[in-house]
């Protein structure tokens, strides 16, 4: 590795880190990711629990039962934005607050019992029951305690293996999320689902609506939604799953998978869309288009965007005055996010000085790498003091990121967006991207600021 | 919308659903916040920090750090000793704090390290400091996680210097806001009491904006101040789930005299700490707070009508629910669902004993609750208002309550943790909090012809 290129030393980082930082443009080598964090490091990253629980929780007529001490489902008790259209089981918190005698004991017979009272209470289409790290350590067999719930009550009750302590990384979390969701649709001995000219949505998880979004745009152009993965589906729906005939796949990291194995199951072909920002939306209609090969739907879906551009290019052009030249930071979860916010972010006219993932794999990053301008600072994993300094040392005007990042970005005086759960406005499609826009230039320009320069001048 | 519970009653007996707590760790973690230059960590797999600094995040709106062993499936079966060696040396390598507070997870508990001994043959920089709490997510709540850390402060790092004591004070806040921190500073200030506090988040999560970025902001006990709490006379222990165990042990190690307290929440315990200062160390107490007590009553007085004979719904940390449940009782609220998430049966008997003192029967009272079961209490037999955390929201939208959040955690509101629930003021805030809520419902709820601009 060249390591000249690499502007990452004293205090905010040790040699051991280096090779998770990379400056485009200057280095032959690739970077280095996908690895466990450091013992004794800050890092931003989570669990397997997580990822599993984030792609999962937006089935909303679902119970989600954490099997573990009450910790893992407090902290992730309706903290994602998915919306519902119907049910709200999924923003109930169930727990079986496993206790020391449980741990020393076993908690199989509580989890039974747990699983017996949610049916006598709300009668859910389905139960998905998490393992945790304790529940995985002590050996609890959650596969057998489902199986045989599945069969008292004759209703879905899917484990998830989830234990946290499997991996830092929650890309692990999203696959047992994802075995969960094939189990769930997969059909009974003799039973089919007829094929469709319906699609599925994976990776749409309705934040802020915006599966809704899609679903218009969709329906314009004369195609139904079968079902999404998983925002705003039921149980119900995600049976229906194989009668799709096309799987659209949106967030790549926690959905590639189901694809592919949708695919050898039931032959059903995917495609990877995006819907964030006004030419990726643009782009993916037209490929939708393309596959379904209906003349009629190709014309309709070139009026939809011809109108949908006119309509919201005069608002970004306004935006674009204001953000030219303006400096970004990006800090997310996956590379699927990060290329879609690169994207939007440079048609407003600014320049990307720094892009980072928590769990970005590394074809990922060399296609990042494609998209940005030599000199940009790529990280892995970043610790806050990396973050930090490259902040600083880039002179950011603006970061998006997520929770974490938001006060981070504040403290130094940066401007943030928010790309990840806690965002309550959809960002997809043509009226995200001028969302998107409009959020970007809020935070960028607010006169908020001139205080705190006001202030560096009294002081 | 939001149907989180049946129509009818239904057997709930065993897990939680829709917790009023959460676990150990986070609490720790809290209370590490509040020693100067201290980087908390997390001694179990990643998942965990993470979450605990994201709902302390959101809570507080600023900065949390803190790092974490980075458990994988080796560390999970060989034990998680040299991921926490490894974290020692590469912590003070970093991120250089003054003070590494460790706490456990139920990952490493199950495992059953040992820490005692690995932070003893541990490599730890001349000067600096490693201290640790036990602090498995099966046991207790964050309350109790809380608690343990600030034992682990007094264990590890106060000290005796001989028979002779400062003339000076400590004080256990609980697991309180920064604003409330600072309120009890302000207090004891004005009453003229040299006083260590510890823990104390003020100026560490409450920080201004500056422009630059302090990786361990101004604020915080610092280690000699906790070192030298083992020289005070008295401790003043806040809140009996989160500081009297501390002062307990202060006392045993130091011959330190502990005195336990309420939280100073409402007009009583606010005069009982103020009047623990005085009888102490014999102050006078000085016009100021005399003047903001006056204000107190006058403006009970004014309000009154407002809430008296209302029917009140309290769920949250014990420490804070038991404080509050003595204040609503003097404005002359009905306190009928009383519940704590977190498990002791010390709980009920303190607020039993309260009620049963003002003549209030038949309310319910709670600890280990989950507001599953609060819910279905309040379907039987409705409220007039619900007073709790940011979780509360959902039964005060499902069975149209008016709501004032009040405590941990706050995830959907502002300015908070800066605005103290604490002292004479905090009483101020409380009242109007409440009137408020009950005022914009009555306006929005009530018939043109009764729309009135006077209340």
């Amino acid at each position: 590795m060249d390591t000249s290129s690499v502007t990452a030393e004293g205090s905010a980082c040790i040699s051991e880190r280096q090779n998770f930082i990379l400056t485009t443009g200057k280095s032959k080598s690739s970077i280095h990711c996908a690895d466990d964090s450091l013992a004794g490091s800050v890092s931003q990253r989570a669990c397997v629990f997580c990822g599993a629980r984030v792609v999962l929780n937006p089935v909303t007529d679902a119970a989600h039962l954490v099997h573990g001490p009450i910790g893992c489902a407090t902290y992730t008790w309706d903290i994602r934005g998915s919306l519902s259209s119907g049910s709200e089981m999924y923003r109930n918190s169930f727990s079986t607050d496993m206790k020391e005698r449980d741990v020393v004991f076993g908690g199989e017979k509580k989890l039974a019992t747990c699983i017996d009272e949610i049916v006598g209470k709300y009668h859910p289409p389905a139960i998905f029951v998490y393992s945790t790290c304790v529940s995985g350590m002590i050996g609890d067999d959650i596969i057998a305690v489902c199986k045989a719930a599945s069969e008292r009550h004759a209703t879905d009750v899917i484990p998830v293996e989830s234990s946290g302590f499997l991996s830092g990384n929650k890309v692990v979390g999203y696959r047992a999320a994802a075995i969960a969701l094939m189990q769930l649709i997969k059909p009974r001995e003799g039973e089919t689902v007829e094929k469709t000219r319906k699609l599925n949505f994976l990776g749409e998880y309705n934040l802020g609506g915006e599966k809704w979004v899609v679903e218009r745009y969709l329906r314009e152009i004369g195609i139904e939604i079968n079902v999404a993965f998983t925002g705003d589906s039921t149980v119900a729906a995600l049976k229906q799953a194989p009668g799709a005939c096309l799987n659209l796949v949106q967030c790549t990291g926690s959905m590639h998978w189901v694809a592919m194995s949708l695919e050898q199951e039931f032959g059903t072909s995917y495609l990877d869309v995006n819907f964030f920002g006004a030419a990726n939306t643009a782009e993916s209609l037209r490929k939708i288009a393309q596959f379904y090969g209906d003349p009629e739907m190709i014309r309709r879906t070139e009026t939809l965007i011809e109108r949908e551009q006119a309509r919201i290019q005069p608002v970004l052009q306004k935006y674009r005055k204001k953000l030219a030249g303006k400096r970004a930071a990006i800090y997310v979860g996956g590379a699927f996010k990060a290329v879609a916010i690169i994207r939007q972010l440079k048609e407003l006219g600014m320049e990307i000085v720094l892009t980072g993932t928590q769990t970005g794999k590394k074809e990922e990053y060399d296609n990042l790498s494609t998209l940005l301008d030599p000199g940009t600072i790529i990280i892995d994993d970043a610790n806050p003091a990396e973050l930090e300094k490259f902040l600083l040392e880039k002179n950011v005007d603006v970061m998006a990121g997520g929770v974490k990042e938001r006060v981070l970005a504040y403290k130094l005086g940066i401007g943030f967006v928010d790309h990840n759960h806690d965002r309550k406005d959809g960002l997809a499609g043509f009226d995200g991207a001028v969302r998107f826009a409009r959020e970007v230039y809020v935070t960028t320009c607010t006169p908020v600021w001139n205080q705190l320069k006001a202030a560096g001048r009294r002081v | 919308m939001l149907e989180c519970i049946p129509e009818t009653p239904v057997e709930h007996t065993t897990g939680k659903i829709n917790p009023a707590k959460t676990c150990q760790p986070l609490g720790a973690m809290y209370a590490a916040l509040g020693i100067h230059g201290c980087l908390p960590h997390s001694h179990g797999s990643q998942g965990c920090c993470a979450y605990h600094r994201m709902h302390l995040t959101r809570h507080f709106r600023d900065p949390v750090l803190a790092s974490s062993s980075s458990f994988t499936e080796g560390a999970s079966v060989f034990g998680g000793a040299a991921n926490l060696k490894t974290s020692i040396k590469n912590v003070f390598a970093i991120y250089n704090p003054e003070i590494m507070a460790v706490h456990t997870t139920c990952l490493s508990e199950t495992i059953g390290d040992d820490l005692p001994n690995i932070i003893k043959t541990a490599d730890i920089p001349e000067g600096k400091s490693v201290i640790h709490v036990n602090t498995p997510s099966y046991h207790g709540s964050h309350i109790t996680g809380f608690s343990g850390m600030c034992k682990a402060m007094v264990s590890y790092l106060a000290q005796s210097d001989g028979a002779t004591k400062k003339s000076q004070m400590n004080v256990l806040p609980g697991f309180v806001n920064p604003g409330d921190m600072r309120e009890i500073r302000r207090i004891v200030d004005a009453l003229g009491v040299n006083m260590i506090m510890f823990p104390d988040t003020s100026n560490v999560l409450d920080t201004p904006l500056t422009s630059k970025y302090q990786m361990y902001p101004d604020g915080g006990a610092t280690v000699a101040e906790i070192r030298d709490a083992g020289n005070s006379e008295v401790t003043l222990a806040l809140g009996s789930f989160a500081s009297h165990d501390a002062a307990e042990v202060l006392q045993d190690k130091c011959g330190v005299t502990g005195i336990p307290l309420k939280l100073p929440i409402g007009i009583k315990a606010t005069d009982d700490f103020i009047m623990a200062v005085k009888d102490w160390f014999g102050v006078e107490i000085p016009a100021s707070l005399t003047l903001e007590r006056g204000q107190v009553v006058d403006t009970l007085i004014d309000t009154h009508f407002h809430y008296q004979g209302k029917r009140v719904a309290v769920f949250g940390d014990p420490d804070h629910v038991i404080a509050l449940t003595e204040f609503l009782l003097a404005m002359g609220m009905i306190p009928v669902y009383v519940l704590t998430g977190t498990p002791g049966k010390a709980f009920e008997a303190e607020i039993r004993k309260m009620l049963e003192e003002a003549g209030i029967t038949g309310s319910r009272v709670k600890a280990e609750g989950d507001l599953f079961e609060l819910q279905q209490w309040i379907k039987e037999a409705p409220v007039d208002l619900l007073i709790g955390t940011s979780y509360g929201k959902y039964i005060a939208r499902a069975e149209d309550v008016p709501f004032v959040r009040f405590g941990f955690p706050i995830l959907d509101r502002a300015v908070h943790p800066l605005m103290p629930v604490v002292g004479y003021r905090g009483c101020l805030r409380l009242i109007e909090q409440i009137s408020n809520a009950l005022l914009e419902r009555r306006d929005r709820d009530c018939l043109d012809e009764d729309f009135e601009l006077v209340l």
